[in-house]
């Protein structure tokens, strides 16, 4: 005999929310590894996979989206699985960001395929894309288990990657100037690695979002020692 | 996010979390000290309750049916007095006087402390004298003029004077349920109270008159201190500075209501608020 009470009703309406992020937040790994793979090897075929895929990412965000609404509207949730749903909302439009720069870097993958390259420093990239595979992958295991724990350790992934960012951004300015006819295709590989950044920054966005919705806390522009005291962390 | 855990419903409550007591003396209204409540002299319904209630503010008290929460309102005004073998031990205070002094009779202390109930009850009488009824044998008017003034700012304050100005005369029960509400809310304003008590008063309404209910509690009090016990989550969440969570006669939780509906402190109330029970 299926239950069919309110209460039931809305915890299978979170699962099954739970279960389209999960679904997207893969859908946007595999997108980001793709795209990683197709700029450093210059496959040109596969960066154009990338932004036909990219459609089916912001499908899966407009459907979850609904799927809030109507949550919202029709089980009025509150406490945790209200706090639950404000940070699907969120947590889907980082991932939709970081599928928008898994696009950015197939669509600069594809003109570094085009053009012959004067130089192999483009893939200086590579330690700082696997820094933020890594981090998106930890990142959704931390949504999966819903582990804030774990959500606050990845916290600190950023910092590295931020440092990662500014070695190899000095080291593409150095280039530039020595060599100032590589500005253009080096400026397209800088901005490859500041989408990267960036894709770190709304991984950091989905941790808070995971600690907001388990532990109540808003830690959002607070230092991170100041965000392990307000949690009870050692 | 472990959506079906265990609810725990037995687990002992020691101690009221949140912010049950308020700093502030001078903002404090009524104040309940270890307040325990028995009926027939051992079985007791409520346990311990240390509670404050602040001034002009309205607090929501819900829970499952048969936590207390009835019981505890009814003692803000002593209504159990008229349960036989209904004991209360413990202190409730409104401004520092014991409301169960000897010295404190509970006719006037109800004029105080008025109450309304989850069934509209008008007398039935005109709706005038509705209105009029507690005014004259509390002795507040001298004329009819006096009276004439309390039944309208009565009936102003709790909206229902432009309805039923023209027809003073007709019975009151002929009045819609919500027009019975209202002013069954002007006959407990009419005797000056400084506390009204709600059990539950908008759940024999519709949805539109239950709205009106809510706009006028919320005007209410900047002049009246309000006590409600609710069923339904969104009214407290709505109309309620501070909400309260009884469970099995305990205390569990006090906080101000945003927090206690977007992230209690304790389980309990949060598995109770989000339906896992109740």
């Amino acid at each position: 005999m299926t239950n069919n009470k309110p209460s039931t009703q809305i915890i299978k309406d979170l699962e099954k929310l739970k279960n389209y992020v999960i679904k997207m937040g893969s859908m946007v790994e595999q997108n980001l590894k793709k795209s990683i793979d197709s700029f450093l090897k210059r496959d040109e075929k596969l960066a154009e996979e990338i932004a036909k895929s990219d459609d089916s990412v912001n499908d899966m965000e407009i459907k979850i989206d609904k799927e809030c609404n109507r949550i919202i509207a029709i089980r009025q949730p509150t406490a945790g699985d209200l706090r639950f749903i404000l940070s699907m909302i969120k947590i889907v439009n980082d991932l939709e960001r970081i599928g928008d720069g898994t696009k950015k870097i197939a669509h600069y993958a594809q003109i570094l395929a085009a053009k012959e390259n004067k130089t192999k420093l483009y893939l200086e990239i590579e330690p700082l894309a696997e820094r933020v595979i890594s981090m998106l992958n930890k990142t959704m295991d931390a949504f999966t288990k819903m582990d804030f724990n774990k959500a606050m350790e990845i916290l600190e992934l950023d910092i590295k990657i931020n440092q990662e960012f500014d070695r190899i951004s000095r080291l593409f300015i150095s280039h530039m100037i020595e060599n100032p006819r590589n500005i253009k295709s080096m400026l397209r590989v800088n901005t490859c690695a500041r989408t990267l950044e960036r894709i770190g920054d709304h991984s950091k966005n989905i941790c808070e979002s995971i600690i907001y919705s388990v532990k109540g806390k808003d830690i959002r522009h607070i230092k991170y020692k100041d965000a392990k005291i307000s949690l009870n962390i050692e | 996010m472990n959506f079906k855990d265990d609810l725990g419903l037995q687990r002992e409550i020691s101690k009221t979390v949140g912010n049950p007591l308020i700093k502030d003396s001078s903002s404090i209204k009524i104040s309940c000290r270890d307040v325990n409540i028995f009926y027939n002299k051992n079985v007791q319904v409520i346990f311990n309750i240390n509670l404050d209630v602040s001034k002009n503010q309205v607090l929501a008290m819900i829970g499952p049916s048969g936590c207390g929460k009835s019981t505890l309102l009814r003692a803000f005004n002593r209504m159990n007095d008229t349960i036989d073998d209904c004991v209360l031990k413990g202190s409730i205070k409104m401004d520092d006087d014991d409301i169960y002094s000897k010295k404190i009779d509970p006719v006037t202390l109800r004029a105080k402390i008025g109450m309304v109930f989850q069934k509209p009850n008008p007398f039935p009488k005109s709706i005038y004298d509705n209105v009029a009824y507690g005014p004259k044998i509390h002795g507040l008017t001298k004329n009819k003029s006096d009276l004439d003034d309390i039944v309208e700012e009565s009936l102003t304050k709790a909206g229902l004077w432009d309805e039923t100005k023209d027809r003073l005369n007709k019975s009151g029960t002929s009045l819609s349920g919500g027009q019975q509400q209202r002013l069954c809310i002007a006959r407990a304003i009419a005797v000056k109270p400084e506390v009204i008590l709600m059990d539950e008063p908008t759940s024999a309404l519709d949805p539109i008159a239950t709205n009106v209910i809510e706009e006028l509690i919320f005007e209410l009090k900047s002049s009246y201190t309000i006590v409600i016990v609710t069923h339904s989550m969104q009214q407290a969440a709505r109309i309620s500075d501070r909400a309260a969570y009884f469970h099995l006669g305990k205390l569990v939780e006090v906080n101000e209501t945003g927090k206690f509906f977007t992230n209690p402190s304790d389980s309990l109330t949060e598995k109770y608020i989000t339906g896992r029970f109740g």
